[in-house]
């Protein structure tokens, strides 16, 4: 058998090493994930998979601390066998779980899809099990160096999740996988020579799995195995259609197809008085949905007609000659309609520069570079943060169908945030307009009415903000089966807009909601409802009634905002029972899904977690005679408290950050890395805090009152900050992001390592057990994160980070027990 | 919270119990030496029948034509979908064909069928053939059928199938279906099961006045809202859309 030779109280760096490889591997493997499942299912249904699958990490916890005494024993054997385990198990189990026939979307009709849905689950969760077992065992075997180990751990992790977005511009989404084996093999092969481990040559085992991951993920064993029921497979089943381009980034996975047997014609909502039908177009697809059409212009006006027949040409019929700015252009549809209305100057903006080449290189000749055309300025960047930081001014401004129609309308975005059509960001874009300009929104039309009368009450609130006393006389709506557009101007509609607006809806039969002339009779002329549902809401949002009308209304049509900006976000429980009861109806698409699950979500994990968590309190003879009930619940209290926080306030900052970083990788990227990492170097700096020899609690007070005043005041000043910088270069905002977090990271990296040294001394063998609360919660701790962003926001994100970081003084484990 | 999770309960439950019901059904049917799904196929039209008589269907209150009704009862859904889906091919839910395409829950093909107001002398266009099932209920109901499809493997085994079950006025044709069938134009009534961001000027314009287009608009697995589309007499054209379902979107005041 192995034989442990190391000292057990130092930490070889080469084995801290191995350990920063691991935890690198791991959580770019978690982020991986999210990204493979949104590519081959949707969104909401990956973000389950992975909650549950992180509910590993408690489980290794319960599984060290159960069998601690023959694990201590065999450390070098297990933690090398974790290390190879998690490689070879990170591409087999993604592997084998997208070859399941899970389909979500039969999920309440077929009995068998919630079986297929839990074998996900367990296939997902025995790689971060042999993932955190490493981890673990590293923090039981040197927890007298808890600092030490942290930092390791923290520092990995911090690579790891700048390295995976970097990964993922260069690589393949699968190869990127591969690398996770890849990264976790050589962890132990390393650890294996660092330490000695006999044979030797049996480090040869894990180098051959990552040779053949890296292989495989070349093959078509490797390939992701879209959905059928995703747009792209639709498209491609249909005769004649291919695949001409494809590009990956974290951006999204972009498919260019042809379909020449069957022509795409794009066209939302086309008038039926159109004299023609769109021209040729290639469909460009953003992770298997998200369709927008790239059409074939060779400059000559006349193929462009169609544009002219969809509701979000009426702005170009109250202007001349508009100074135009596109937001989120795409493959540039919105760009050749501005143009083909004779736009004086366009500024696009468009976020995605894969798209941009694609439509400008790649499909040059097709698309006639529409970026470059006389007049055309192209901006690679983020829509909202382009409206914040630039000067100019236009007269119309275009936020066009940034989302696919299915997915938005079975709620599919509902967790996703989105800062673009938030109460703040109408403001923003009101004050770009040029007097007499124009706000065009346009969304897609759903029965009951959802986005449309949402988008007119955030315009209402929006234009109350900025002053505008009668928001109802510069505001208009029109729709038809298909798409609403509202038009929000810079001064009130004068009787001459008013006629133009219905001229342009009588000769194209598109039907109007809301004008500051209309009566009730000319609302649903062409398409007609049960009930004219959306004048009928216009009416009453811009009433003295609204805030009843948002109350009695069945979906959530209150306003998003900066601090809760859930737009997609319609379910409310008390339509719940009728929608059930309506189901066989028909009345399931009614239904928006993305909330439910989340609250499911969060019930799984918080069951499964207190399981994983309660279980070695069962058998508590490994936990130590000493550890009576008083400090197993102190311990409980604390590292769930630490794991809670820490994901808070990481989430909270990515949200406040996201506008000011104007960019939602960055974003993340930056929030990730800088938190990690300056946690990890707090762990160290700790340590020299420690040699001041103070009691354990006033080491403890120092960065808990840090972390508390850091919190309290940046909920002050950081958006009035944030708004100030905007308009500084990029790398200026990531560097002043790095230094807000800073204080805030270097605290936050110090309480975990101070409460495991301090049980190490005292109870060694609840130390597994804190390592695994602390992971658990910090999974629950996302999931309820985003309940609590969606109901309250995130400032009380942040505040109740606060709250629990505090709640540690009293929780500090050593305060209770007396040294052994 | 609680009360409001219950239904969640309550409706697996009644799944489970359903399936119990079907396979009894089932069992007694093979018993009864009929084809082995009459049973199921008969609860399934009770079904429909029930739901319907609380839909307001357009904005009358009539409810499904008893004509559909007994073409629904009639019509071999289990013919119509793989061999694996056949054990739930009478069950009020959608079934995947293959493709990545499905064919509607019965309850929401009676609605369709019913808002074209099918009659025996009828010439009518169908836009997605899929399995076929539609086209079958039409034919029951016209005198010809015209059916295209896009996905070149499902319209040749629609056509076999249809030819197989003895639909001798239904035509398949596999092509785009933008254009129709101008052909066999005009048409009484055209269904649009595909999916289209737009509604086909061609197709309108191969509608005789007095005819109706229907169009399911939803995802795969789900339609979300049903539009027709009239035209009158003098040629003119209203759409009108609608729910499938009896739901006011505000509380109280009903």
């Amino acid at each position: 058998m192995f034989e442990d030779t190391t000292q057990p109280s130092t930490l070889p760096l080469g084995v801290g090493v191995a350990l920063s490889l691991v935890s690198a591997a791991a959580l770019t493997y978690e982020i991986l994930l999210t990204r493979l499942f949104a590519i081959i299912q949707w969104h909401h249904f990956a973000y389950m998979m992975i909650s549950v699958a992180l509910l590993g990490y408690g489980a290794a916890g319960t599984m060290v601390t159960l069998l601690r005494p023959q694990l201590e024993s065999r450390f070098v054997p297990a933690f090398a066998a974790a290390a190879t385990a998690f490689g070879a198990t990170a591409m087999v189990c993604f592997l084998l779980a997208q070859a399941l026939p899970f389909n979500a979307l039969e999920f309440l009709w077929d009995l068998w899809q919630p079986l297929w849905l839990l074998a996900i689950y367990l296939l997902l969760f025995v790689p971060f099990f042999f993932a955190a077992v490493c981890v673990c065992l590293a923090f039981t075997r040197y927890a007298a160096q808890a600092r030490r180990v942290y930092t390791f751990d923290l520092v990995g992790a911090a690579v790891g999740s700048l390295g995976v977005i970097l990964a993922m511009f260069a690589l393949r989404p699968t190869t990127v996988l591969a690398c996770v084996t890849a990264l976790s093999a050589i962890a132990a092969v390393l650890f294996w020579l660092t330490i000695g481990g006999r044979p030797r040559g049996a480090a040869l085992l894990p180098l051959a799995l990552a040779i053949a991951a890296l292989v495989a993920a070349q093959t078509p064993i490797g390939q992701l195995r879209i959905s059928q029921y995703k747009s792209l497979s639709k498209a491609l089943e249909v005769m004649g259609a291919r695949v001409l381009a494809e590009r990956s980034s974290p951006l999204g996975q972009l498919a260019v197809v042809e379909s020449k047997a069957v022509p795409f014609r794009y066209a939302p909502g086309l008038s039926l008085n159109a004299l023609q039908s769109p021209p040729d177009q290639l469909g460009l697809f953003t992770d298997g949905e998200g369709f927008s059409a790239l059409n074939r212009h060779d400059g000559n006006r006349e193929t462009l007609v169609y544009l002219d027949y969809l509701t979000s040409a009426l702005p170009y019929h109250l202007t001349s000659e508009p100074r135009v700015l596109i937001l989120g252009a795409g493959a540039g549809m919105d760009v050749l309609q501005a143009l083909y209305h004779g736009a004086a100057a366009v500024d696009a903006v468009e976020l995605n520069p894969q798209v941009v080449d694609l439509v400008e290189r790649e499909f040059a000749e097709f698309s006639g570079r529409p970026y470059s055309r006389p007049g055309v300025r192209l901006h690679v960047g983020e829509a909202r943060g382009f409206a914040a930081a630039s000067q100019a001014r236009y007269d119309v401004i275009q936020l066009g169908l940034l989302d696919a129609f299915g997915a938005s309308a079975a709620g599919l975005y509902a967790l996703n945030e989105s800062y673009l059509y938030t109460v703040e960001a109408l403001q923003r874009y009101l004050v770009r307009l040029f007097p007499d300009g124009y706000l065009a929104i346009t969304r897609w039309v759903d029965l009951p009415p959802r986005d449309a009368l949402k988008l007119f009450a955030t315009a209402v609130v929006a234009l109350e903000k900025g002053g505008v006393r009668d928001p109802g006389a510069r505001l208009a709506m029109i729709r038809n089966w298909n798409t609403a557009t509202l038009i929000a101007k810079n001064g009130e509609l004068t009787p001459r807009d008013v006629a133009r607006l219905r001229e342009f809806c009588r000769s194209r039969g598109f039907d109007l909601v809301w004008h500051p002339a209309m009566r009730a009779a000319d609302a649903d002329v062409f398409n007609r409802l049960q009930q004219p549902y959306f004048h009928e809401g216009a009416v009453a949002l811009l009433g003295g009634q609204r805030a009843d009308f948002i109350e009695r209304y069945k979906f959530n049509i209150a306003p998003a905002t900066d601090d809760r900006p859930y737009f997609f976000q319609f379910f409310r429980w008390k339509a719940l029972p009728e929608l059930l009861k309506l189901r066989n109806r028909g009345g399931m698409p009614l239904l928006d899904w993305g909330y439910p699950l989340l609250i499911a979500t969060l019930v799984q994990a918080l069951v499964l977690g207190a399981a994983l968590i309660l279980m070695p309190l069962a058998r508590s003879r490994n936990l130590g005679s000493c550890a009576g009930a008083g400090v197993r619940l102190r311990t409980v209290a604390y590292f769930a408290a630490l794991g809670g926080g820490f994901i808070f306030v990481e989430m909270a900052f990515i949200q406040k950050l996201i506008l000011f970083l104007s960019h939602p990788l960055y974003a993340v990227a930056v929030v990730l890395f800088a938190f990690l990492l300056f946690a990890g170097l707090g762990s160290l700096l700790s340590r020299k805090l420690a040699k001041a020899a103070a009691p354990a609690i006033m080491m403890l007070l120092l960065p808990v009152a840090a972390i508390v005043l850091l919190c309290v005041s940046y909920l002050v000043w950081l958006p009035d900050f944030v708004d100030a910088l905007i308009a500084l270069p990029d790398a200026a905002k990531i560097a002043i992001a790095m230094l807000i977090i800073l204080p805030l990271g270097l605290s936050m990296g110090m309480p975990f390592p101070l409460g495991l040294e301090a049980l190490s001394a005292r109870e060694p063998a609840l130390v597994p057990w804190a390592w695994g609360i602390n992971a658990c919660a910090a999974v629950a701790g996302a999931v309820i994160a985003s309940v609590l962003a969606i109901h309250a926001g995130f400032s009380a994100v942040l505040i109740a980070a606060v709250v629990l970081y505090a709640s540690t003084l009293l929780s500090f484990p050593a305060t209770a027990m007396k040294p052994k | 919270m609680w009360r409001t999770r219950l239904p969640i309960f309550r409706f697996l439950l009644l799944r489970i119990a359903r399936g119990g019901l079907f396979a009894v059904l089932f069992f007694a049917s093979i018993a009864g030496g009929e084809d082995n799904y009459a049973a199921a196929r008969r609860a399934m039209v009770r079904e429909i029948e029930g739901m319907a008589s609380s839909t307001p269907l357009e904005t009358g209150s009539r409810t499904l034509d008893r004509q559909v009704l007994q073409v629904m009862g009639k019509v071999q859904r289990h013919l119509f979908v793989p061999a694996a889906q056949q054990r739930h091919a009478y069950e009020n839910r959608p079934l995947p064909i293959g493709h990545g395409q499905t064919i509607s829950q019965p309850y929401i093909v009676a609605l369709m069928t019913d808002l074209l107001r099918p009659e025996a002398g009828h010439v009518v266009l169908e836009i997605g053939t899929g399995s076929g099932y539609q086209a079958a209920v039409l034919a029951e109901l016209t005198r010809e059928v015209y059916t295209m499809e896009i996905i070149e493997p499902l319209g040749i085994q629609a056509k076999k199938r249809l030819v197989q079950l003895g639909y001798r006025n239904v035509e398949v044709e596999v092509a785009d279906g933008y254009y129709g069938w101008p052909s066999q134009a005009p048409f009484d009534g055209i269904m649009v099961t595909a999916a289209a961001s737009h509604i086909p000027v061609p197709l309108v314009q191969q509608l005789k006045p007095g005819g109706r287009m229907v169009i399911p608009v939803g995802t795969s697995f789900l339609t979300q809202q049903l539009m027709l589309i009239e035209k009158s007499p003098d040629g003119s054209v209203t759409s009108r859309q609608m729910l499938p379902v009896r739901f006011v979107p505000l509380t109280g005041r009903h």
